[in-house]
């Protein structure tokens, strides 16, 4: 029953500010939302009892991910202060055509497709064995995973950067005149 | 029905929260216009995959499950470092971030 009603306002919770992330106007607001999604993903994480992937889930994505984007928002407004609108592109129906098809696909799949299985009641120790199976079964692609993120810093900061190597790269674009107007865009 | 209850939400319960998930964040991927709110999108998306992943391990009593997302996970946040980086390199040349203007490579 406890856990019936956990499930439940933590699925409320999540569909709710994904929803509001597909449909919010402001993108501040879009990223707020997306923020509410994923700590409600950490609570999901909890009632699956995997602790561990709970606060890296915190850490990374309401620590990292959120704080980035918001800055991203904040450097991209074209004038300061001024609210950024999103218009729904004209696809808005078809869009949601194709992801009604697909949540059917996915929900006959499961319904019809997934074995029943019974949660083991033991107690694990779920952080203990993770750490085991990183450094054991796991070793190499734990390493690998250190090189990608060291590539993608790297990347990020060359492809960011205003001077030296970083905005050569930026003018190999063609047909970019700088301060051009263009329509689209905010309305 | 009883049992449905006082069992607790089963595997296909998890399953289904994430497939809605997955779907919402399909759906803004092809609505949305502006690139940051896409990359948000895509982080439903990643975040559905890995519900899917601990759900299984859950039920399946292997930390194989976990892990496997805590590398989801991982690999989402590098996306998301370079994908912010090359959105702001849009926006240094185009002084905006709409998908529709990016069309350079349309034939």
């Amino acid at each position: 029953m406890g856990a019936w009603i956990a499930f439940l306002v933590i699925a409320t919770v999540l569909l709710v500010g994904a929803l509001m992330v597909v449909s919010a106007r402001d993108l501040v607001h879009t990223v707020l939302w997306l923020a509410l999604s994923l700590i409600a993903t950490a609570a999901a994480y909890v009632a699956l009892h995997a602790d561990f992937l709970a606060a890296a889930q915190i850490l990374l994505y309401t620590g990292g991910v959120v704080t980035l984007m918001l800055f991203a928002v904040m450097l991209t407004r074209r004038q300061s202060g001024a609210q950024v609108l999103i218009d729904r592109a004209n696809g808005g129906l078809r869009a949601a055509l194709l992801a009604a098809a697909l949540l059917g696909l996915l929900v006959t799949a499961t319904v019809r497709g997934t074995p029943k299985l019974v949660a083991p009641t033991f107690n694990v120790d779920s952080t203990q064995a993770l750490g085991v199976t990183f450094l054991t079964r796991l070793i190499l692609p734990f390493e690998l995973l250190s090189l990608l993120l060291l590539a993608a810093m790297v990347g990020a900061i060359v492809l960011a950067r205003r001077d030296g190597k970083g905005v050569k790269l930026a003018r190999l674009a063609p047909r970019v005149v700088i301060g051009q107007p263009h329509d689209g865009g905010e309305g | 029905m009883n049992e449905i209850i006082a069992a607790g939400p089963g595997l296909s319960a998890w399953l289904i929260l994430a497939g809605v998930l997955f779907s919402v964040g399909v759906y803004g991927v092809l609505s949305r216009r502006n690139l940051i709110a896409i990359l948000c999108s895509v982080e439903l998306m990643a975040n559905a995959v890995n519900i899917n992943l601990v759900a299984f391990s859950r039920f399946h009593g292997d930390t194989l499950g976990q892990a496997f997302a805590l590398f989801g996970i991982a690999l989402t946040v590098a996306e998301v470092g370079v994908g912010l980086a090359i959105v702001m390199l849009v926006y240094r040349q185009r002084q905006g971030i709409d998908i529709d203007d990016l069309h350079d490579l349309l034939g």
